[in-house]
């Protein structure tokens, strides 16, 4: 090779450039100097330790144990279906994260999964062992609004990104939300103002209402704001609030008050197995041959679970239900993939948690870097969105979506179609107009870095 | 009150079941409460199968009763001589094992048995109106208490059973095989766990962790009445149902605080329990 003064030069400053580098990765390490290349992003969380090698690790905490169990299943397996279309790079990822190739950023998405039987403390335990042990890159948990609230605190502290799966208390994009976590479903004050209107053109004005109302935050935001709009605008009166405890084993004392109230319509607030249990116990103290039952917040799995048909012509607001996919094509073809792996149709819990990783691999692809503040920037961004409800798009302020709220009423035994067909879509109500302003409930989202 | 009385007179079975095999075998069976909860499955499995209620009660009885003979012939019997510790430590990890068997084979959607349908609806009582099928489940388990206690105290195996409690060593001199008894005394305590958990289940739908619960308030019962001692799991159950009941329309929070304070005040009081025997030790 012959050696001219360009070529000379070209290898001179290459080698330069090396040198440079690795003095700037020397300094960076040592936390005084950042690399060349980070100029703007130093080490935050396990950023960049996390998203080194050749795949990423995200951390689950779902309850598999006790009152939320079946949710938390549920929820799971749309974790892992979001996981394994992400790496393969599947249609339906590409429809929601037009970017995406394979994997996210093209490194390989691995998860693990622990049990937090809806505990707060457990959740918080199993994450920070992922996040130590397994530089997790994005943690997710739910069902419980506690779970979600106590995951908030942590990714905010860690400053790893948080995607909450099912949570419907207004505290988890309210007063305890963070910079560091999203959220899919709406809160309960939303579905509560989505199904108000369509109770008072269902049932009239001027009836008498009863209340059950789980003794805790979700349970009395979402009690008020039934009544209070209710009360106003259809002249209802509320002839008793009974307020029973989280996981209740026996509702007959507050069902015995609510049988004998003389109440038109019967508000079921509680959630979960305490849904399931005071409904079955509801038809035992014979409130639902008297009073119109309505379940102002659906939990996943309630018809299944309470059966009977229990359920025939109740009113319900919901986040997801399967038959949305004669209206989205990207719920078809949803409900078409889990149906085919799980071998039942997915209930909201495994949308909304489909949801936010494909939405995670959304945000991490446009802004090219796991670098949190980046990808946060991007949910902030406000960037509508390809969702299995239509067009959505994330509050800047409070890292809420905004999406639309489905009313649903619990079909007859003779025009279901199908033993899963629960459910008939009154409507799908636009989220916005229902959603409270970003700070009512007094939001500060917290540090960047 | 009413559903004090019924959640007391289950309470009052439940425990009934825990008491005699603790004071006959010395055993503190930790898994009485996933036996409580296999009763409800069984039951359900049954009913699924037939469609008959009185069926579904005889097969869970009868599904745990078998399951508690075969448990304290294979297991259970090896553990009469080895210190307490053990005993706790191998009923615990078999209630793990049972639940987790029973969320494997059925997950974790709960399952519900509807009463028959001549105790569907509710009775007026004059004053209120209540669910039939909880009033027929006072007599249900008043009924099987009776047959429990004519089994204890009119009956040859009775007697020795009531004589094995007092002083098995003496029982064992006469001639009496006492391990065929204690065989027998440990199906009958599993069975009357396994009776309550299918008749209650029209009232609460089936879980896998419904025993859990259920064994905790058994303990306070058992407490309460007096270790070992038949009429004080009766009278201890009942005294149980009402505190949770009537503390639970005041502050629900404050149920289980009540129980303990009330068990606290009785071991103040009377530290063997309302109705307990002198210690065998």
């Amino acid at each position: 090779m012959v050696a001219n003064r360009r070529t000379f030069l070209g290898q001179s400053l290459a080698v330069g450039a090396g040198i440079g580098g690795i003095s700037a990765g020397g300094w960076g390490a040592l936390g005084l100097v950042s690399p060349a290349w980070a100029k703007d992003e130093p080490p935050i969380g396990t950023w960049p330790a996390g998203s080194q090698g050749s795949s990423v690790f995200i951390g689950i905490t779902v309850p598999r144990t006790g009152t939320y169990a079946v949710q938390g299943e549920d929820e799971l397996k749309g974790y892992q279906l979001a996981v394994e279309h992400i790496n393969a790079g599947h249609p339906l990822i590409k429809a929601i994260s037009p970017k995406t190739t394979k994997g996210v950023l093209g490194k390989e998405v691995k998860y693990g999964v622990a049990d937090d039987g809806a505990k707060p403390n457990q959740a918080v335990q199993n994450i920070s062992r992922f996040i130590s042990e397994n530089k997790a890159v994005l943690m997710t948990g739910g069902t419980s609004s506690a779970v979600a609230v106590a995951l908030n605190k942590l990714a905010q502290r860690e400053k790893v990104l948080c995607v909450v799966g099912i949570s419907g208390s207004n505290d988890t994009t309210g007063k305890d939300c963070v910079r560091y976590s999203v959220r899919e479903c709406f809160y309960g004050q939303t579905a509560a103002a989505g199904i108000g209107p369509v109770l008072l053109k269902a049932f009239g004005k001027g009836k008498k209402a009863a209340y059950l109302t789980p003794d805790y935050t979700y349970g009395h935001t979402v009690q008020k704001s039934m009544s209070d709009f209710l009360n106003k605008e259809g002249g209802w009166t509320t002839v008793t609030n009974q307020v029973s405890p989280l996981g209740a084993p026996d509702y007959s004392s507050f069902l015995l008050n609510i049988a004998n109230s003389g109440a038109d319509i019967f508000l079921n607030i509680n959630w979960g197995h305490d849904a399931v249990l005071s409904i079955q116990q509801a038809k035992q103290f014979g409130v639902l041959d008297k009073q119109k039952l309505v379940v102002p917040y659906q939990v996943p799995f309630l018809a299944r679970e309470v059966g009977g048909n229990l359920l025939e012509g109740v009113y319900a607001a919901t986040d997801f239900w399967w038959t949305l996919e004669d209206k989205y094509p990207l719920a078809k073809q949803f409900v078409a993939e889990f149906e085919k792996k799980y071998g039942y149709k997915p209930e909201w819990g495994a949308n909304a948690c489909y949801m936010q990783f494909a939405m995670w691999a959304n945000a991490v692809e446009t802004a090219g870097t796991f670098y949190p503040p980046a990808v946060i920037k991007v949910y902030e961004s406000g960037a509508k969105i390809q969702s299995t409800v239509g067009e959505v798009h994330f509050r800047p302020e409070d890292h809420q979506l905004v999406r639309p709220v489905i009313i649903v009423r619990g079909k007859k035994a003779a025009d279901m179609k199908g033993k899963e067909d629960y459910w008939e879509v009154l409507e799908v109500l636009p989220g916005e107009p229902l959603m409270q302003k970003p700070d009512a409930f007094g939001c500060k989202l917290g540090d960047y870095t | 009150m009413f559903n004090g009385l019924v959640l007391g007179a289950l309470l009052a079975l439940i425990s009934s079941g825990l008491t005699i095999i603790y004071g006959t075998l010395g055993v503190l069976n930790l898994a009485h409460g996933a036996m409580f909860m296999i009763g409800g499955y069984a039951g359900y499995l049954t009913f699924t199968a037939t469609g008959s209620f009185l069926l579904a009660i005889l097969g869970g009885a009868l599904f745990v009763m078998v399951l508690g003979i075969v448990m304290e012939r294979v297991i259970i019997r090896h553990f009469y001589g080895r210190p307490h510790e053990d005993q706790i430590l191998v009923t615990f990890g078999l209630s793990i094992v049972f639940v987790e068997a029973i969320r494997f084979s059925f997950g974790s959607l709960s399952y519900s048995v509807p009463p028959p349908p001549w105790a569907t609806g509710v009775t007026s009582l004059g004053f209120m109106l209540y669910p039939t099928y909880r009033l027929v489940v006072v007599g249900i388990v008043a009924v099987a208490l009776l047959a429990l206690y004519l089994v204890l105290y009119r009956t040859r195996l009775g007697m020795i059973v009531r004589a094995g409690i007092e002083d098995s060593v003496m029982v064992d001199s006469l001639g009496i095989n006492v391990f065929r008894v204690f065989m027998v005394v440990f199906g009958i305590g599993a069975m009357a766990a396994g009776f309550a958990g299918i008749v209650n289940a029209p009232v609460v739908s089936l879980t896998p962790d419904m025993g859990e619960m259920i064994l905790v308030q058994t303990f306070v019962v058992v407490v309460i009445g007096g270790v070992g001692s038949f009429p004080g799991a009766i009278l201890g159950g009942l005294i149980a149902g009402q505190i949770l009941s009537i503390t639970s329309m005041i502050n629900p929070g404050y149920a289980y605080v009540m129980l303990f304070a009330a068990m606290t005040l009785v071991l103040l009081i009377r530290p063997r329990g309302l109705m307990g025997l002198r210690s065998r030790d």
